[in-house]
């Protein structure tokens, strides 16, 4: 066991907003996640998501507004293609798909952002450390 | 870079909220030994004026360039330290956040690991500050005039402290009055003057205000643009009465034959007519011709209002308006919904004749409403002579709506009283806990204790007509545990009263997604911070009053009428906004000219320059959400102040970090 290393982009208007309501309201999560605060998560280019691996992170996060709550009114549209497509190119490469985690918190869903670290630290951790799997 | 980069890192301790679980002095010394940092403090509270004054002083004294300062949400305070930053002469996009509080202190259990990873944000925030760069606002002019959504009593008040101080108003209200909930009231509690004698003064002045454009019947159809200059198109739905020629007689509803079951405004106990003003203080009063129920429209005869109205208003032929107003500001002030009674089948809600809703019952004392004020049963004459009030019904419940709607204790109490002074019945109250927490709602609880009401402590199970112990007869028996007494109890009554509460309209979530702002679990409107600013939404420029935001009482919606106004007014009186200096450039160098980015922009941004090839974007349009940049194929476009140096270097930074602990 390992204690994976995680990035986790999050938007700013519903993602970033429910990982403070878990703040605010004392939940308490595994401190694995190091958020990275984009405006949307429309922003988050597939690259940016390898950088994280090729620098060693054991998973990516990419959370967003639910489909149809975007502040932009549709970038979040976007997210859920381009990761789908990303998801397959890292099976495609023989890194595991269950590393990228993409989700929608909004921004009163302090549990379930909460929760959804929980259990990803825990996805991630069942895995081999990235740095393993790429040599 | 032609200038060495000396950061400045301020931890701060925040009483003990961070300082209790991270160990913020070895997070300071650690963080002065990372590249570029010239000094390094920890400090009880940055937001403080003299946290504050000590990054400005640093900044001087010291020649800083970039300031980070690790504390709470960027949410909560990024501006407060931006503000102190350019206090001391630095540009505000010179300074970089570490959220150790929400994301660290307060989220994880253990020190040492709490400690390990503020040290890993504060890392990725110094590493991504070295790539900041100096970004200049745009300033773009404040348009003073306002929209108000909802005519309720919070929507009035603000209309009209906007309108008061000269500045112009459109207030959108879907139904034929403005009024809403209000207007159906009685009495208000605590003090029981009459709603009508209150509101309508208020919705008289709002009518007839030379700054106040009116769209009754009317709702808003889309919204575009940004705080400052927003466009919002307003669809006027056809009266079929021509506006300027009415004036508001009533011979059209009087002449007019089709009776049509009220069961808006007179929750269904009264009637009104196919062509009808909701009541008749209306504003404006106007009246509306009800299209499903006009004989005219359903057959193509009688034209009875027609015939007699004496300036010839009648305009069958009217069609549904759109119209197009610029506004620089919004109020949103939409209101609830009653919850639905027939939702708790056990209270029998709409199966037995005498249960009634509080709407209901607020229609049934009114002396303008139905049956004149006297509160009768279902069937027309029967006075009750006891009457059971049961509180929280949808509220405080798993199964419906958790939360507590704040007002049905008091309209129960003020029930209560009201049944005692008008017909001397009996009365029980059937609660969970009484909450009076207001100016004089606990002094009218002891009073209406006083009068002889009886107060039951327990969550009425079911409300039955099988009757099973003498003197049940007839009567409707409420089955319930009283607590205090650690009993059941089964109390015959003549009338029930069922508290209902309140909840979000059913298009709440339709309308936020139309104004860009966000809806909780319950769909209530979510204002930009629950204490510091409860009227404020996420969307600049777009505001929330009343009971949209969450349940409300009279006095708490027309104080956020007032408070929205005067945020309003503030905006207003700054003459000019600064929009976003985040937006998003492409390269010209290295643009391929492929136009992958142009769907991509939610505002129609990007144009494509067709006699060099290259797409371009329009700083004014561009909102900065970057979902062009994650789509540009050739990497040319970037977002000011989240550049994918920026992102990069924040990511290594924290990774960095991880990887040492990992390594000791």
């Amino acid at each position: 066991m390992y204690e994976p290393k995680i990035i986790g982009f999050l938007c700013n208007w519903c993602s970033y907003r429910g990982a403070d309501t878990a703040g605010m309201a004392r939940m308490k999560y595994p401190p694995n996640v190091k958020i990275i605060r984009v405006p949307c998560s429309g922003r988050i280019s597939p690259e940016l998501v390898l950088r994280c691996f090729r620098e060693g992170a054991d998973g990516v996060m990419v959370l967003g507004c639910h489909i149809g709550d975007c502040h932009y009114a549709n970038g979040n549209h976007r997210t859920a293609k381009r990761m789908a497509i990303l998801r397959q190119l890292l099976e495609y490469n023989g890194i595991e798909a269950q590393r990228l985690c993409v989700d929608w918190v909004s921004a009163a869903e302090g549990e379930k952002f909460a929760t959804l670290i929980a259990s990803f630290t825990e996805q991630v951790r069942q895995l081999a450390p990235f740095v393993e799997i790429m040599q | 870079m032609a200038e060495e980069t000396r950061i400045g890192v301020y931890i701060c301790h925040c009483g003990t909220n961070i300082a209790g679980v991270v160990d913020v002095g070895e997070v300071s010394r650690w963080a002065g030994e990372l590249p570029n940092v010239i000094l390094s403090r920890d400090y009880k509270f940055m937001c403080s004026s003299p946290g504050q004054e000590l990054i400005a002083k640093d900044i001087k004294a010291q020649g800083l360039n970039r300031v980070v300062v690790a504390s709470c949400s960027p949410h909560l305070h990024e501006s407060t330290f931006r503000g102190a930053c350019v206090s001391g002469g630095l540009n505000p996009y010179l300074f970089e956040m570490a959220n150790i509080r929400e994301q660290d202190s307060w989220v994880t259990t253990d020190k040492l690991e709490a400690t390990k990873k503020a040290k890993a944000l504060v890392a990725a925030a110094v590493y991504r500050v070295s790539y900041q760069k100096p970004l200049e606002s745009l300033f773009v002019p404040m348009d003073p005039s306002v929209l108000v959504v909802g005519g309720g009593v919070a929507g009035v008040q603000a209309a009209l402290e906007i309108a008061n101080s000269r500045r112009h108003v459109y207030l959108v209200e879907r139904e034929p009055s403005l009024g809403g909930h209000m207007a159906q009231l009685d009495k208000t509690f605590p003090t029981l003057d009459c709603s009508a004698c209150i509101l309508t003064p208020k919705m008289t002045d709002v009518g007839k205000h030379k700054h106040v454009t009116l769209f009754t019947w009317s709702e808003v159809e889309s919204v575009s643009g940004y705080v400052g200059n927003f466009t919002v198109t307003i669809r006027k739905r056809a009266r079929y009465i021509h506006e300027e020629l009415c004036t508001g007689c009533g011979i059209c509803w009087e002449k007019c034959p089709k009776k049509v079951l009220d069961d808006v405004f007179e929750t269904g106990l009264g009637y009104r007519k196919a062509v009808y003003t909701p009541f008749p203080q209306a504003v404006p009063n106007i009246p509306v011709i009800d299209r499903p129920n006009c004989t005219y429209f359903i057959k193509g005869t009688c034209q009875a209002c027609k015939k007699f109205c004496p300036t010839g208003a009648i305009k069958f032929d009217q069609q549904d308006e759109l119209l197009t107003v610029k506004v620089g500001s919004i109020i949103l002030a939409t209101g609830y919904e009653v919850f639905d009674a027939r939702r708790i089948p056990q209270y029998g809600y709409g199966r037995l004749a005498n249960v009634f809703t509080s709407m209901e019952f607020e229609r049934l004392t009114n002396a303008a409403g139905p049956t004149g004020g006297k509160v009768v049963l279902r069937d027309g004459v029967t006075t009750p002579k006891s009457v059971g009030i049961i509180h929280c019904v949808g509220s405080r419940d798993v199964n419906y709506n958790n939360y507590c709607s704040a007002i049905c204790c008091m309209q129960s109490l003020k029930f209560a009283h009201l049944v005692q002074e008008k017909l001397g019945a009996q009365v029980y109250e059937f609660y969970i806990d009484i909450r009076t927490p207001a100016k004089a709602y606990d002094e009218f609880y002891q009073r209406v204790l006083k009068e002889g009401a009886q107060l039951i402590r327990g969550r009425v199970a079911e409300v039955t007509n099988e009757a099973c112990l003498p003197g049940e007869d007839g009567k409707l028996i409420i089955q319930v545990e009283d607590t205090l007494i650690g009993k059941q109890r089964r109390i015959p009554v003549d009338m029930v009263i069922l508290s209902v509460g309140l909840q979000a309209r059913a298009d709440a979530k339709e309308v936020a997604i139309k104004f860009g702002i966000s809806c909780s679990v319950d769909e209530w409107f979510i204002e930009k911070h629950p204490k510091l600013d409860p009227v404020a939404t996420m969307t600049d420029g777009v505001f929330v009053a009343g009971a949209c935001q969450g349940p409300k009482d009279i006095p708490s919606s027309v104080a956020q009428g007032s408070a929205a106004a005067a945020r309003v007014m503030s905006l207003i009186g700054q003459g000019e906004i600064e929009i976003e200096a985040a937006t998003a450039v492409v390269d010209d160098g290295t643009c391929v000219g492929c136009k992958e980015c142009i769907p991509t922009c939610p505002y129609q941004a990007i144009s494509f320059i067709e006699y060099v090839r290259k797409a371009y974007i329009n700083e004014a349009l561009c909102k900065g959400c970057g979902t062009c940049v994650g789509a540009c194929l050739s990497k040319s476009i970037n977002l000011k102040h989240f550049t994918d140096d920026q992102l990069v270097a924040e990511m290594v930074g924290a990774m960095q970090t991880m990887k040492l602990f990992e390594a000791s």
